[in-house]
């Protein structure tokens, strides 16, 4: 992994790292969990039509975290204020994961900026009775078993980390901490969220790497569900991230999603 | 010169499956409530001897796990502040950053000292690793609303004057003002654990009792840091000895041979206490970034040497590794006197020593005779032992 690629933006004082290529009406990507590479072919793909703006979450990789930064909503004002800062209009907000719960916060808050909304394998909301896990406890799970979950296709999860550079160990010990700073308890969701979601209005796709054992697809679908007039698509042999594991095909859906054709 | 007996209230029937993990998530089936209740009145049993015999109690508190039944300290501690006719009873630790409600804590703490009339010892510590899966407190930020929980507890063990506003980054309140106010004026004394030098500085700063767990001869670096901190508060005076603690495992008896038997069997504390499913033995946040840097990379730190800086495995060490490395103290009461004052020495001065007298599989009869032996033998000369002073060197 390289950070050269990293543009730097500061927004109310706080510096982080960002991925910003292509022109075009700006599509604003929010990274899962696991942080985000700037070398993962999905981001080419996306700028291919789009101004692509794809910032790393304070906290995760080398980007700043604030003292005070500890739940997503935190994350979601300040995207919303990340997009009055650069001036983005008619922004396609995209999210996968832990990303897709920052992006639903923020459609919640304020679409004014936003015109249509992509939530793929997202978290942030609580489906099933109580004592139903909706989504898998990764910090109880070893790391093999969260490369099978997550992934269609496990050895794609794997990382030695004694031969990695030691930066790219960092960033991933950085992201397993912010992960956990912003969605330990309540366990990756806002018990608040699902009943402000009837609040987006805007159109809303939902991809779902149907391989996905993290988050099941019944927990998309029932997402879809809350949203009015939300759309679900599956991407087949993809699991929890689909960017990665069909980064042409997340492309191709997310583009089509923006020209109003149905893939 | 205090020595604490303490037992972790295991339920050592549960050890036997040796592929089974002993904390978080071995099914409570296997604890049977009547044994438990038999175990609980034998080590409560132990807790009033040892006050009779002059030691002092420690208690600490673990959750989900056959290792410590003591999973609310502040039970056990309510029994023995009634039941008990002298000790000091030192709570070793108490999780604050995992409560919710420390004005509860405060509230608990100051009715035992109370009750006690006077003789609490109020440990507070952050928890081991595998404490927040049970507690699901975020690991990530622990040692901050451990200090605002200390704080608080301390604030409203200390104000006398009708209720005050608490309204902070973790906890909020608006009518503070706990009945009873401890005895101890102006509140019980503070201890706490670090295996950090940062964290022993701090300590030193605040003037707290410092206890330092399973070291061994790597202990001084921590004491030295505690003292540099404390003069640095202190107008550069140093800590007396009564500042520092170092907890053991321990074993006596009349011969070696029997002492050692006892020790295998204290042991088996170690050798399996740690056996936990891995993904709960490091939480995320709980240590530093760099800390999880050297862990992933392979690199992981060793805690434990001998007099001699050979490094000891607390779990797969022998016996006599335990020994060297005071892990244990163990042999007859001269030799248990022995290992001791050589530690002692080392150390530069620290006048509280705890130890697991019993532990694992040792039974009633042999922990009673080992605590005797300890109360009648070793404590005096331990009494009579003259501190080093804190900028002595130890002989090699």
């Amino acid at each position: 992994m390289t950070t050269d690629s990293l543009s730097s933006i500061r927004i109310n004082g706080i510096r982080i790292g960002a991925i910003e290529r292509g022109t075009g009406t700006p599509l604003l990507f929010l990274h899962p969990g696991i942080g985000l590479d700037p070398t993962a072919p999905v981001l080419d793909r996306l700028a291919e039509r789009v101004r692509l703006v794809a910032p790393i979450h304070p906290g995760f990789g080398t980007s700043e975290q604030p003292p005070s930064f500890d739940t997503v909503d935190d994350l979601a004002y300040f995207y919303l204020d990340l997009m009055d800062e650069l001036d983005l209009k008619d922004v396609t907000l995209v999210g996968v994961s832990l990303g897709g719960w920052i992006a639903a916060e923020m459609a919640v808050k304020s679409t004014a900026r936003i015109a249509r909304l992509v939530l793929a394998n997202a978290v942030g909301i609580k489906v099933g009775p109580r004592e139903t896990r909706d989504i898998a406890d990764i910090f109880a799970i070893l790391d093999q078993d969260f490369n099978e979950r997550a992934y269609a296709n496990s050895a794609l999860g794997m990382r030695d980390y004694k031969t990695m550079a030691e930066s790219d160990v960092r960033i991933a010990a950085r992201n397993r901490e912010a992960t956990a700073r912003y969605a330990w308890s309540p366990y990756m969701h806002n018990p608040k969220l699902k009943n402000r979601l009837h609040r987006i209005k805007i159109p809303t796709l939902f991809l779902w790497g149907d391989s996905d054992r993290i988050v099941l697809e019944s927990y998309g679908r029932a997402y879809a569900a809350a949203i009015p007039g939300a759309r679900f698509e599956t991407i087949a042999k993809a699991g929890h991230f689909p960017h990665l594991e069909q980064a042409d095909e997340f492309a191709r859906r997310v583009h089509a999603f923006m020209e109003g054709r149905s893939s | 010169m205090r020595v604490y007996h303490f037992s972790e209230h295991p339920y050592p029937d549960a050890w036997n499956d040796p592929h089974g993990y002993l904390r978080v998530d071995l099914p409570n089936r296997a604890c049977d409530p009547k044994k438990a209740a038999d175990l609980f009145h034998r080590y409560h049993d132990e807790y009033l001897l040892a006050d009779e015999l002059g030691l002092d109690l420690m208690l600490n508190e673990h959750h989900q796990t056959a290792t410590c039944m003591n999973s609310t300290s502040i039970v056990s501690l309510s029994v023995l502040a009634r039941q008990t006719k002298r000790a000091r009873i030192l709570i070793l630790g108490y999780p604050i950053g995992h409560r919710p409600d420390p004005l509860r804590c405060a509230e608990e703490l100051s009715t035992i000292d109370v009750i006690s009339r006077g003789r609490l010892d109020m440990g507070f510590i952050k928890g081991v690793p595998y404490e927040f899966a049970p507690s699901n407190a975020n690991p990530v930020g622990v040692m901050d609303r451990f200090w605002e929980s200390h704080d608080f507890i301390i604030k409203a063990m200390t104000s006398h004057d009708g209720p005050f506003n608490w309204e902070s980054e973790h906890f909020h309140y608006r009518q503070v003002n706990i009945w009873p106010r401890p005895w101890q004026q102006p509140h019980p004394p503070v201890w706490s654990t670090t295996a950090s030098k940062t964290n022993a500085r701090v300590l030193g700063e605040r003037g707290y009792v410092m206890a330092i767990l399973g070291s061994g001869y790597a202990t001084r670096a921590l004491f030295d840091a505690y003292r540099e901190g404390y003069a640095s508060t202190h107008n550069g005076a140093m800590p007396g000895p009564d500042r520092f603690a170092y907890l053991a495992l321990f074993a006596t008896a009349h011969t070696e041979t029997e002492a050692h038997r006892r020790g295998e069997l204290v042991a088996a504390y170690l050798r399996t206490g740690a056996n936990v499913y891995p993904p709960f033995k490091n939480p995320p946040g709980y240590l530093s970034v760099d800390d999880n840097v050297r862990l992933m990379r392979g690199m992981t730190p060793e805690r434990s040497f001998t007099k001699d800086g050979r490094i000891v495995d607390m779990r797969t060490g022998s016996l006599q590794d335990l020994i060297d490395s005071v892990l244990m103290v163990c042999g007859t009461p001269d030799q248990c006197y022995t290992q001791i004052k050589d530690f002692i020495e080392y150390t530069g001065g620290m006048s509280n020593l705890l130890v697991m007298a019993q532990g694992g599989f040792l039974n009633q009869k042999d922990t009673s005779d080992s605590l005797t032996l300890l109360a009648k033998e070793i404590l005096p000369r331990l009494r009579e032992l003259k501190q080093p002073g804190a900028t002595s060197v130890a002989a090699a």
